[in-house]
């Protein structure tokens, strides 16, 4: 059901039986090691590819959560998934591998919560019994496509961030046990003009702060209904900027309760600069830890606000501005 | 930002940048520069260690030394980044390992790995100048406007 603006309501409330987190080595080094699946020692996955490295990611990712749930690929009646990748080619061939009715789903790092909205949605209208959400992304792969060779010399500033290698995918059901989606807003695309590929952060937080705030408008909530809010990969710099900008609009949410997903998933101590991001960032911390979290009871409801930074490396090329969007998912146990 | 660049954006674009750039980091230029001074000395440093070596052992002199000098940085180049850790130098040392031989070798080097596994042709070939190619295009096309000039003044009757 409508609510609002641009909100979602899902009134048979649909269940994630079972989600499942992959991640690679540096993620294995990283701060929620334990809340992952697996993890990969190689980058390469033993692959002769960056991308097919990506593509087997997102399928492990996938028949880990079917099997977690006690199903077969037969049960799924649609996946839903969407990457990095010029033309999301990692979901595509994975829905292949998978033979499961597929939609290719392009929202930059949203995808994971763009996916899993669009499961709910088509769940919780009975148009499906269970629908599998997904979405992966690749260090080296989107780093050959969007910035510069993986091996290549070139300083990066402080406000750049370190794409997540890992893929996360979710089974949404009618029924079951488990953390329950009780509502989506579909964010609107914001664009306030940095064109700073090294600085999606701070592009990203505008749009991350338009959702939450359509979120609590179209609901008449505040922030006091969730334990936890947590913004996809706005990174260190982007949720400074995002936490500010809500106390600027009124929007009164308490520090410990807003948290980012970019900052979560590694050690302060690593490489990553400002912190983690792609699609990956914000599907694994939410699949594996924040869920894990919640099943342990220490969370009751949470929103996760992915965010999605929607260039391209030719609009980039073309002193395009990069435009953002951001999607919520309020998720409860 | 450019005054120019900053014009077309709307008022409130202008507002947020403003509000979003006092909360950016910065670029550490002192420390980023005396990095780059440590690491490309030490890079010409070990050249100019090179160089001695080529004319103390073999017989080359300070004019000829050079070639097997660069020879031997771009091959270290090439190796430490095939074994991935040119880039890690580099974030640290930043233009200290661009500026270089070294730094050129790189990019070739790292684009020619990034393609390989699309073949070696298109992959390979075809990407290996991704990040050169405009270095050497205008590189070339600079030296050529410099040598018309020159000649232009000779003609005149200039020095």
């Amino acid at each position: 059901m409508l609510q609002g603006h641009q909100t979602w309501v899902f009134e048979n409330k649909p269940v994630i039986i079972a989600s499942a987190a992959i991640g690679g080595p540096f993620e294995a080094q990283g701060n929620l090691a334990a809340d992952f699946d697996l993890l990969h020692d190689d980058l390469w996955l033993g692959q002769d590819s960056f991308e097919k490295a990506e593509k087997k990611l997102l399928e492990q990712a996938c028949e880990t959560a079917v099997k977690k749930a006690g199903l077969k690929k037969e049960d799924i009646q649609f996946f839903m998934s969407g990457d990095l990748i010029n033309q999301i080619i990692s979901s595509s061939f994975t829905a292949r591998t998978l033979g499961v009715p597929y939609l290719g789903l392009y929202g930059a790092c949203s995808s994971s919560m763009e996916g899993l909205a669009l499961a709910s949605l088509i769940v919780d209208s009975r148009f499906a019994i269970n629908a599998l959400a997904g979405t992966s992304s690749h260090n080296a792969a989107s780093e050959k496509q969007y910035r510069y060779p993986t091996e290549y010399g070139a300083q990066k500033p402080p406000t750049a961030q370190w794409t997540v290698t890992g893929a996360g995918a979710a089974v949404v059901s009618q029924q079951g046990e488990g953390p329950k989606v009780i509502c989506a807003t579909i964010g609107r695309v914001v664009d306030m003009g940095l064109s700073d590929p090294f600085n999606m952060g701070a592009a990203m937080a505008p749009a991350a702060v338009d959702t939450i705030e359509a979120h609590f408008r179209d609901l008449s909530i505040d922030a006091a209904q969730y334990d936890l809010i947590a913004t996809g990969d706005l990174g260190r710099v982007g949720h400074r900027i995002a936490g500010d900008l809500l106390k600027k609009h009124g929007v009164d949410i308490p520090e410990e309760k807003l948290t980012d997903c970019g900052i979560l998933i590694y050690k302060d101590d690593q490489p990553v600069l400002a912190g983690g991001s792609g699609c990956a960032c914000a599907a694994t911390t939410t699949y594996g830890h924040l869920l894990n979290r919640m099943r342990r009871g220490e969370l009751k409801k949470i929103l996760v606000v992915a965010t999605g930074a929607l260039l391209s490396p030719m609009s980039y090329q073309q002193k395009e501005t990069i435009p953002c969007i951001a999607h919520a998912v309020a998720i409860e146990i | 930002m450019s005054s120019k660049k900053r014009k077309n954006l709307t008022p409130t674009q202008q507002q947020f940048q403003d509000f979003a750039n006092v909360r950016e980091p910065k670029r550490p230029i002192l420390k980023n520069c005396f990095r780059a001074f440590l690491v490309g000395g030490t890079i010409c440093t070990i050249g100019q260690g090179l160089s001695w070596f080529f004319m103390r052992y073999f017989n080359f002199d300070e004019k000829t030394a050079g070639n097997p000098t660069v020879a031997v940085l771009i091959f270290l180049s090439v190796l430490f980044t095939s074994l991935g850790f040119y880039d890690h130098i580099a974030q640290w040392g930043g233009a200290g390992t661009a500026v270089p031989v070294t730094g050129f070798a790189n990019t070739i080097a790292s684009a020619a790995i990034e393609h390989k596994s699309e073949g070696f042709v298109l992959g390979v070939g075809g990407n290996m100048f991704k990040i050169a190619g405009p270095v050497i295009v205008y590189g070339v096309f600079s030296a050529f406007v410099v040598a018309i000039v020159s000649v232009i003044i000779k003609a005149l009757g200039g020095v």
